[in-house]
């Protein structure tokens, strides 16, 4: 693969990333941080087996008109790229973004909006060289509406909306879409919180998501009993969901 | 709710809680400890107050550099010694220094300054450590080494992460000449019979150390098995690497009465009576020379609930073998019943002000925590200081400030290094506490 990975310098981006260059697959990293993307680069080298260099370039998911020239750049480094990951996004607690409107719609627009034209960017030059592989990381939070995830599981829940239905348009047209329901995972983003029972380990996680990118699978759970668990909660009717705080 | 606490190895928890994060830069800003994967015994990982901000290094966990002409290699400090091994290992490299447990980040081995089966070859992890990237408790970033603020690195070496939070380590791995390691074992009969043996295996094996039936009394004690080892030259080896064992995790914890001097004895009778051979040459993979208790997760869980302690002390070469043997009787009066006793010969002392190692005979035991572990700490510490030796911080829980202090010619020093660079001891630790007097 000669894959882009969209917030591979932390958390389960890191560890797509070093899973794929381990695998010998060509990785290009983007960022918000030039340093940190740097580091990143460098770890990912060290990992090689081979001696390549791991480009990088600066995106941020705030900043949209920025998108389409990190792609370019990612295409000169690799000389086409034929697989995207996107695992850059922003998390907030529900109190948090009760609390402050302005947090919220930025969570909106950068999980969803911005996601949702970033992944139009890339799956149009995917297309245009016949097809290809987009891994986005939406997440269980959109699986069904849930008091304490409201506003970002709505988010998610339209990437999710989003990403199935680019699975059932192009994917005869040789675009696997896959979308990437993580649970909750012990990264930087989920520091602090309580780990729920069944919580995911990145790397775990990151072997469990490039399997399903290898099979051109449209979707997986991550760690899989969360499939199990995402099934019995949307089968719960209403007057339950109103009664339990999950 | 319960409160939050940390855990130390040894089961030890203190309320607490951990920043996590990749950025440990800025994580650990206005901190004041940084613990890597908790595998020290004692009290050194876990916060001097419930208040106290700890910084998980875990997950900064990248390699910025490596240079495979040299083996140099420069690591974030939560980059544990499992994947060091996993990405490495393959390519021909190991690191030069190991401790018995591969669950354990760079920053961790610097400060404890960790020693392994060669230390009589190659000394402690410090010793191959060139350069540190710190955060100081002013919240400055420096870089220290031999040459520069070479009296921050050698406090820092060994010095249980007081200094300052280690963010980067540059190290130097060594090549192997195959993933392999050629091992001889030995059945030894008592401690005097050991201590020549291993004595006659130093200059013959870069690799050594000796598991002890520490229940043995009388002609029997200090009977064990000495393992040395090298590692394999190619023509010696499998063509194939070792394959890696099955993960499994110590199911339950037991209750406490489990582990008692009647099950440590049938474990160390059938220990010892396995190695049915007097001597044996075989070729074992990595994992099981260097970390045979890895193989159970959360092992641990074996002593129960009261939890653990390790005690490791280094019996000064100058008093001969009759100080060990007076140290093996008294531990054997004192009923430390264990499945776990390790002798090893080490090599000379490092540079680090608080490093523990010096050149004699070191013996770890682990002992489950009962009414009677002060008195049996005190007791071992009181011959311990007799004899010119000293207790490993990395282990400790229970020694008493006066021990420590008396124990430990090079404290003031250390205490000077701490003044100088830390002199409102923003950074401490519950041991810290119990043995620097920080405040708490």
């Amino acid at each position: 693969m000669k894959a882009v990975v969209l917030g591979g310098t932390a958390g389960m981006g890191r560890a797509v990333a070093r899973r794929l260059v381990e695998r010998g697959d060509e990785v290009f990293l983007m960022g918000r941080d030039a340093g940190d993307l740097a580091r990143s680069a460098a770890d990912l080298e060290a990992r090689q087996s081979k001696s390549a260099r791991v480009g990088y370039a600066l995106c941020d998911l705030e900043k949209p008109e920025g998108f389409a020239a990190a792609l370019d750049e990612a295409d000169r480094a690799l000389g086409g790229f034929d697989t995207v990951v996107v695992t850059a996004g922003m998390f907030a607690t529900q109190d948090a973004l009760e609390a402050d409107v302005e947090l919220t719609r930025r969570v909106l627009t950068v999980n969803y909006t911005n996601t949702v034209v970033f992944c139009e960017h890339a799956r149009k030059r995917l297309l245009a060289r016949g097809g290809g592989q987009l891994t986005v990381f939406s997440s269980v939070a959109g699986d069904r509406g849930r008091k304490p995830v409201a506003l970002y599981g709505s988010s998610k829940a339209g990437l999710s909306h989003y990403l199935e239905s680019l699975d059932h348009k192009f994917h005869a047209k040789g675009l696997s879409v896959l979308c990437v329901k993580p649970g909750f995972v012990k990264t930087g983003m989920t520091a602090g919180l309580k780990p729920p029972p069944f919580a995911g380990e990145p790397d775990a996680v990151a072997k469990h998501v490039v399997g399903a990118m290898v099979a051109r699978k449209p979707l997986v759970y991550a760690p899989s009993i969360w499939a199990l668990v995402m099934l019995v909660i949307r089968f719960l009717p209403r007057f339950v969901m109103r009664k339990i705080g999950f | 709710m319960s409160e939050a606490t940390l855990s130390a190895w040894g089961r030890l928890a203190l309320p607490g809680v951990e920043l996590l994060g990749e950025d440990l830069e800025s994580l650990s800003r206005g901190t004041t400890l940084s613990r890597g994967m908790g595998r020290s015994y004692g009290d050194s990982s876990l916060p001097a107050l419930g208040t106290d901000r700890v910084v998980s290094t875990r997950l900064a966990n990248r390699i910025l550099a490596f240079d495979a002409q040299t083996g140099v290699v420069r690591a974030e400090a939560g980059l544990s010694l499992v994947e060091l091994n996993r990405l490495f290992m393959p390519r021909g490299f190991f690191p030069p220094v190991t401790p018995g447990t591969k669950f354990v980040t760079l920053g961790g081995m610097v400060a404890s300054d960790v020693h392994g089966k060669n230390h009589h070859c190659e000394g402690c992890f410090g010793a191959h450590v060139r350069s540190l990237r710190m955060r100081l408790a002013d919240d400055s970033i420096v870089t220290c080494s031999r040459t520069e603020l070479p009296d921050l690195f050698h406090a820092t070496v060994g010095g249980m992460g007081l200094l300052g939070h280690i963010l980067e380590v540059e190290f130097t791995l060594h090549r192997i000449a195959s993933p392999w390691i050629f091992m001889e074992s030995e059945r030894v009969r008592d401690i005097d019979e050991f201590l020549a043996a291993l004595g006659r295996a130093a200059p013959r094996w870069p690799m050594t150390m000796g598991w002890i039936d520490c229940l043995q009394r009388g002609r029997s004690m200090g009977r064990g098995i000495l393992m040395a080892g090298r590692w394999a030259e190619p023509h010696e080896a499998p063509k194939e690497p070792p394959r890696a064992g099955p993960e499994l995790t110590f199911p339950v914890e037991l209750p406490n009465w489990a582990l008692n001097p009647t099950t440590a004895s049938l474990f160390n009778m059938a220990y010892y009576w396995r190695h049915t051979q007097q001597r044996v040459e075989t070729l074992v993979a990595p994992e099981p020379f260097f970390y045979p208790l890895d193989a159970i997760l959360q092992w641990n869980l074996a002593y129960g609930p009261r939890g653990f302690t390790q005690y490791q002390c280094v019996l000064p070469r100058a008093g001969g073998p009759a100080a060990v043997r007076a140290f093996m009787e008294l531990l054997t009066r004192l009923g430390g019943a264990s499945p776990l006793c390790v002798i090893k010969d080490c090599g000379p002392e490092g540079e680090g002000l608080l490093s523990f190692p010096l050149e004699g005979t070191s013996i770890a035991v682990d002992m489950a925590v009962s009414p009677d572990i002060q008195r049996i700490v005190d007791q071992l510490n009181e011959f311990v200081i007799e004899v010119g030796g000293r207790i490993y911080l990395t282990k400790d829980r229970f020694t008493r400030p006066e021990h420590f202090r008396a124990m430990e010619p090079r404290l003031e020093r250390f205490l000077a290094a701490r003044e100088k660079w830390d002199p409102h001891r923003r950074l401490r630790s519950a041991q810290s506490v119990r043995l620097f007097g920080d405040r708490a």
